[in-house]
């Protein structure tokens, strides 16, 4: 199974483990987290070479408050894992996995514009669905949903780009 | 506000192309069907660098879907990817029954294949029709939407609407299969070969067209999957990757269909393993028809699915039932689940969380075409101009699906 082999290799840097509905999770510490993805990644056993998804969940109530959640899947060995990081306020960060997929890059792009999570490392940190002046990020819990945020102030496109380009 | 110096009448004028020209392309663009913007320098006509901006349908998917009752999402997943809604009907639904441990009927699943494979037919006439009359062949795109209507009108005899179809509930589907589909199909198909023929001839083997779609965006296998491509996008690349296959959903390990895959991972590979797709797609239908189980279409279950009308207007038990359903909805066990279905841009994936109340406490959604466009950049550097329009088409951003 997996997640035994997952337990013998890594033994303590995984946090907690579960099997549940016919997938596997296991939750690392932050600070070994780059660490431990690239074996994921490079090691033959595991071979996950496809980052599925890769987004967070936030739980105001608990201490760290977001769990960074990535699906990860070997097209090679056909097996699935999902991997959790919690990381919480003031500065919520974790390691950019941009490097070991290049998937990440637009996806942390997109948790870092939801969630305000920062992810060190990455090349090019933007907000990617919002616009730049927007204000807060949206899929935090006490982002309040019926919220209004004033009109983005009509510009000159060329003059005056909303958002330069890199 | 003043103009930049090289801007004035009085500028000299040369023909040097070693200035890098800063374009905006875009975010409305007669040439790319959704709101898209490409911040591109250009050298003279070639691509040094570009920076694909999405979010201009940004709707707040994620967030609207914590806000109300699981059944409640389901109109909002039809919106993500239009062109197939069926195909993010059933992810979802199949993503709830997982957290509540039900399985839905047989019947019920064998129609859901049927859906999906009509909605991925018609994803894939949309996008081969679009960016095959973006490259110029206006009669193609003319001709696919036509076998498109066949499919629309058999999508409203299914579910009662053409494009927001809102037709799978957690447990099952709201309306029967009607009893002539097998005729209506028959019609569809019929219709359907002769276009898909005609198409064939006039794009397969035609000098423009492959001028324009091969050798252009070009990715390795080993990149596309790095890249987090999946579906034709990855196929095209060599990769035999289909959910349907590595992790079969619904009944979808009962029938025989081909993955076709391509060998360079150029544009005119993704074009193929799409064509190509649509005849596996209706072979599944085809398998799917005869083998259709006669039975219930969901589950009787009073804490999951509504009672029939009958009993909501004619007893107070079934009114309650309806009621508490309605206004409380399910009651889904607390905790997580990612469901993954093969969507006709490629890994539709939904990772639903549960804390055990009747509203979901966070939708998440893998979008297959968000992926792609972040490999747009990627594909298009060193090609020119003119090129963003094939490879975009290919891509099949779904604005819906991409910004949510």
């Amino acid at each position: 199974m997996l997640l035994n082999r997952l337990k013998e290799r890594f033994g303590a840097d995984i946090v907690a483990a579960e099997s549940a509905r016919d997938e596997e999770t296991i939750v690392i510490a932050r600070e070994r987290a780059l660490d431990l993805m690239r074996a994921l990644r490079d090691e033959e056993a595991f071979a996950f070479d496809f980052l599925a998804d890769l987004t967070a969940v936030d739980w105001p109530a608990r201490a760290p408050r977001f769990d960074v959640v990535y699906h990860l899947h070997s097209i090679k060995l056909g097996h699935r894992l999902r991997v959790k990081v919690a990381t919480g306020e003031p500065d919520p960060s974790v390691s950019s996995v941009a490097e070991l997929w290049k998937s990440a890059n637009w996806l942390e792009r997109e948790c870092y514009d939801m969630f305000g999570i920062r992810f060190d490392g990455h090349p090019d940190l933007r907000r990617i669905l919002m616009y730049d002046s927007f204000e807060g990020h949206p899929l935090r819990k006490d982002y309040p949903v019926n919220r209004r945020q004033p009109m983005v102030p009509e510009t000159d496109p060329i003059l005056n780009p909303l958002r330069p380009s890199r | 506000m003043a103009l930049p110096a090289r801007w004035s009448k009085n500028a000299e004028v040369t023909d040097s192309t070693d200035e890098v020209m800063e374009i905006q392309m875009g975010p409305s663009h007669p040439a790319s069907h959704g709101t898209i913007k490409f911040n591109l320098k250009l050298d003279g006509e070639r691509i040094v660098d570009c920076d694909v901006e999405v979010g201009y349908l940004h709707r707040g998917f994620e967030k609207m879907c914590e806000q109300g009752t699981w059944t409640q999402c389901f109109p909002y997943t039809d919106r993500l990817n239009y062109a197939s809604p069926c195909i993010n009907n059933v992810g979802f639904a199949l993503a709830i029954e997982r957290l509540l441990g039900v399985t839905a009927p047989e019947r019920c699943q064998y129609a859901r294949v049927i859906m999906s494979e009509v909605h991925r037919l018609a994803d894939h006439l949309t996008c081969l029709g679009m960016a095959a009359g973006e490259v110029g062949a206006q009669s193609v795109m003319f001709y696919m939407m036509e076998a498109r209507e066949f499919l629309y009108d058999l999508v409203e005899a299914v579910t009662g609407a053409r494009l927001t179809v809102t037709w799978c509930r957690a447990g099952g589907i709201t309306r029967d299969l009607p009893a002539d589909l097998g005729a209506r199909f028959a019609l569809a198909f019929s219709h359907l070969d002769g276009i898909l023929s005609d198409c064939d001839k006039l794009l397969s083997r035609n000098r423009v067209f492959i001028d324009r779609m091969a050798d252009i965006g070009v990715m390795a296998a080993d990149e596309a999957i790095s890249y987090g491509l999946s579906g034709p996008l990855l196929r095209a690349s060599g990769v035999a990757y289909d959910v349907r296959k590595a992790h079969p959903y619904l009944v979808y390990d009962r029938f025989e269909f081909e993955v076709p895959t391509g060998s360079k991972g150029d544009n005119y590979d993704r074009f193929n393993v799409r064509f190509q797709e649509m005849y596996e797609s209706k072979r599944i239908i085809e398998q799917a028809m005869r083998a259709l189980p006669e039975g219930p279409i969901a589950l009787d279950d009073p804490r999951i699915v509504l009672p029939p009308k009958e009993r909501v207007y004619n007893s107070i038990e079934g009114l309650m039932n309806h009621f508490k359903l309605i206004m409380e909805g399910i009651k889904v066990p607390a905790g997580e689940v990612y469901q993954a279905v093969e969507g006709s841009n490629g890994e539709l994936g939904f990772y639903v969380v549960s804390d055990g109340s009747g509203r979901p406490y966070r939708v998440r959604v893998r979008p297959p075409c968000f992926l792609g466009m972040g490999a747009l950049s990627r594909m298009l550097v060193g090609h020119m101009i003119a090129d963003i329009v094939a490879t975009f088409g290919m891509i099949n951003m779904i604005g819906g699906e991409c910004d949510r």
